[in-house]
């Protein structure tokens, strides 16, 4: 009993970090002579109002959610990855390119293919700095930062060169953007909205991501890793092989976002110049949604719906009450801070109740050491 | 065309303007710098840039002074500095994570800021340059270093400055210590806590002065996200220099004369894509990272919070 209280406490700190933001938001309306009530209101109706409303939420949610599964896996293995801006970029480019390109096979063997496309771009742009963090120690933070921008001037050049829609190389304006797919490769609808089948890959592969995290030994090894890459070592692991296999598949899952949004929701590739303009942020707000949803890919789903609703209502309240969108980047940044914030809280009630435990039953107390590390990796704390 | 690039006059265009182009790197990463030395790794540094930036820029639009817009940009940067301790040094927080939530609060924050109060991009007459009494008037040389405003003057002061505070005073060592053993340095009765506030609210002040020089000094206009990742840059210039103030130096300069080369290319239309080469400068910094980092060793608590053991 008491141990579902404290389970419950662990999964409420998120929602509590959420609210926190929400009240800092608030203040911050007041003090723009909006009321908040008003703009929050705004806020729901323009994430939930509506079925088509929800639909636009699910829609944006899911890139989030891929995003943030790869998360899961690149966290979990102590890899941090802030690249998801750039491998969507790079999954997206590869994917259109196959989209374009084998224009007499069947839509579905295209469509398949071009997914497994992204997959590969963006595992091929995680894996990079995974390589170079495992074998030349360059820390994955600083090279996945510079493969975002590396991964936006390529997007540039290729949308405005060689990959540019041949209809716009012959005008004037130039819009750097690729040509329409064909009709036959677009991601099929789930109902009459903009909902496409996309989301349901990502919830069906959030499910995977979970067996591969708890129930096979490669996700058991990269957690390991993370844990301790120490105690993995000495009990054969190879660390260095498994940094990258996270990196790698975090990056492809951010790839496989980027297709999605190619094949589910514009049909092309179009470049403002920016990473954002393509990703809409996906990249880092995927981070926000894993952390949100504590690392685990299942949480994640509920946690890429709440940002998705965030970002699509946050539209909204910018037509209503006149508060720019942005607001809602400023609550995710503090939302991230609070929940990295309330860890303490949870570590301290871990220590009290193995405080607690061992009064009760005066056993020596678990030790920190690497061995009871991995045991806790095993068992999937 | 390409013999253009090699005319005397270009070449100093070209020196002049990735002299002055360092001048955010330069204030961004001396102060992550410190903090980094400290055992704190900030990854918000570009999110005190724009709020800095914006700070700066609209306190100066104002009042018509730039002076009071550098100190706004230093105030917003200190607070956002202290906010960030709290929450690291404090709560314990993961440093990289929340650095990326201070990085989006500032991203947002300014942007909103910058529609509610303004809503279009306005320009202002930024800090003018100084010309050095008779060091200006050295033909090349003059053009290139010593016409130059007051913010990269400073910028450049900033580097014997932080070397020397580094490595010649007791807060230097303790500021060393405290990053490689601060169990240690606790033992021996320096605070922690205390010299990691100092460092990243430091860090949070000159990431403000970067962030000022690029709406008041260099480019004199708001925009949202203006700093598009130089915020990013400036901490993969710390590990690039070692951690070393010289070696930030260095990396500032490569990488501006880089970006400037690049400017220049364009300008004279050498027929390169400017995607291209707008991307170099980051390819070479990864190519970098690899052929140094493994030589110097990063300071040992690096990111690691710090809990008293009882």
């Amino acid at each position: 009993m008491r141990s579902r209280l404290n389970a419950l406490f662990d999964a409420l700190l998120p929602v509590l970090a959420t609210l926190a933001a929400l009240g800092v938001g608030a203040v911050m309306l007041l003090i723009l002579k909006v009321n908040p009530i008003e703009a929050y209101a705004a806020l729901w109706d323009g994430a939930f109002g509506s079925s088509n409303a929800f639909a636009e939420t699910l829609v944006k949610a899911t890139p989030l959610l891929l995003v943030a599964l790869g998360i899961c896996i690149s966290f979990r293995g102590d890899v941090i990855n802030i690249g998801g801006e750039g491998q969507m970029i790079i999954g997206a480019i590869l994917a259109t390119w196959v989209g374009l390109t084998f224009t007499g096979l069947p839509g579905w063997l295209v469509v398949t293919i071009s997914l497994v496309a992204g997959f590969l771009g963006g595992a091929i742009w995680g894996g990079i700095p995974g390589v170079l963090k495992a074998y030349f120690s360059v820390n994955e933070i600083l090279s996945t930062v510079m493969m975002n921008a590396i991964a936006v001037q390529l997007m540039n050049f290729l949308l405005r060169g060689p990959m540019i829609d041949p209809s716009q190389a012959e005008l004037a304006s130039k819009i750097p953007q690729t040509a329409r797919l064909l009709d036959a490769f677009r991601l099929p609808r789930l109902a009459p909205t903009r909902l496409h089948l996309g989301a349901l890959i990502a919830v069906i592969l959030a499910i995977a991501v979970y067996i591969l995290l708890w129930r096979t030994t490669l996700g058991y090894r990269i957690r390991a890793v993370g844990q301790n890459p120490n105690a993995s070592r000495y009990a054969g692991i190879k660390v260095q092989r498994y940094m990258v296999l996270a990196l790698l598949l975090s990056g492809a899952f951010a790839g496989l976002a980027g297709a999605t949004q190619v094949f589910g929701v514009n049909y092309r590739m179009i470049t403002d110049g920016s990473s954002s303009g393509f990703t809409g942020s996906a990249g880092f707000n995927g981070i926000v949604a894993a952390l949100f949803g504590q690392l685990h890919p299942l949480w994640s789903i509920p946690a890429s719906i709440l940002f998705g609703a965030l970002l699509v209502g946050a539209n909204k309240m910018q037509r209503v009450v006149q508060v720019p969108s942005a607001l809602v980047i400023a609550l995710n940044g503090l939302v991230v801070v609070f929940v990295v914030s309330s860890e303490i809280l949870r570590k301290r009630r871990q220590r009290r109740r193995l405080a607690d435990a061992r009064q009760e039953d005066e056993t020596p107390p678990p030790t920190e050491s690497g061995e009871s590390q991995i045991k806790q990796a095993e068992t999937g704390a | 065309m390409i013999s253009d690039l090699f005319s005397v006059t270009v070449l100093i265009g070209i020196l002049a303007s990735g002299i002055r182009l360092a001048t955010p790197y330069l204030y961004a990463a001396i102060g992550e710098t410190f903090s980094q030395k400290s055992g704190v790794l900030n990854l918000g540094v570009e999110g005190q840039m724009l709020l800095g930036a914006f700070a700066a820029f609209y306190v100066a639009l104002s009042t018509g002074s730039l002076w009071l817009g550098m100190l706004t940009a230093m105030i917003v940067g200190a607070l956002m500095g202290l906010a960030m301790a709290y929450v690291t040094v404090n709560l314990h927080a993961q440093q990289g994570i929340s650095g990326i939530g201070f990085y989006l609060f500032g991203l947002g924050m300014s942007d909103l800021l910058f529609q509610k109060l303004m809503g279009n991009v306005e320009t202002v007459k930024g800090f003018p340059k100084i010309y050095i009494p008779g060091l200006s008037d050295i033909p090349g040389i003059g053009e290139i270093f010593f016409s130059q405003n007051i913010l990269v003057y400073g910028a450049y002061l900033l580097v014997p400055l932080a070397w020397f505070v580094l490595n010649k005073t007791t807060l230097g060592l303790k500021i060393r210590s405290v990053g490689e053993n601060p169990d240690a340095a606790d033992s021996l009765g320096v605070s922690v806590a205390r010299i990691r506030y100092f460092t990243i609210i430091l860090g949070g002040v000159l990431s403000g002065i970067a962030g000022a020089s690029l709406s008041i000094a260099l480019l004199n206009v708001f925009q949202q996200n203006m700093t598009s990742g130089l915020g990013f840059i400036a901490v993969a210039l710390v590990y690039f220099g070692g951690w070393r103030p010289v070696g930030v130096l260095g990396g500032a300069l490569l990488f501006s004369l880089i970006n400037s080369l690049q400017l220049w290319i364009q300008v004279l239309g050498i027929p390169i894509p400017s995607d291209i080469a707008v991307m170099m400068p980051y390819v070479l910094t990864i190519l970098v990272l690899v052929a140094t980092v493994s030589r110097v060793r990063s300071p040992s608590a690096l990111s690691k919070p710090f809990e008293r053991e009882n």
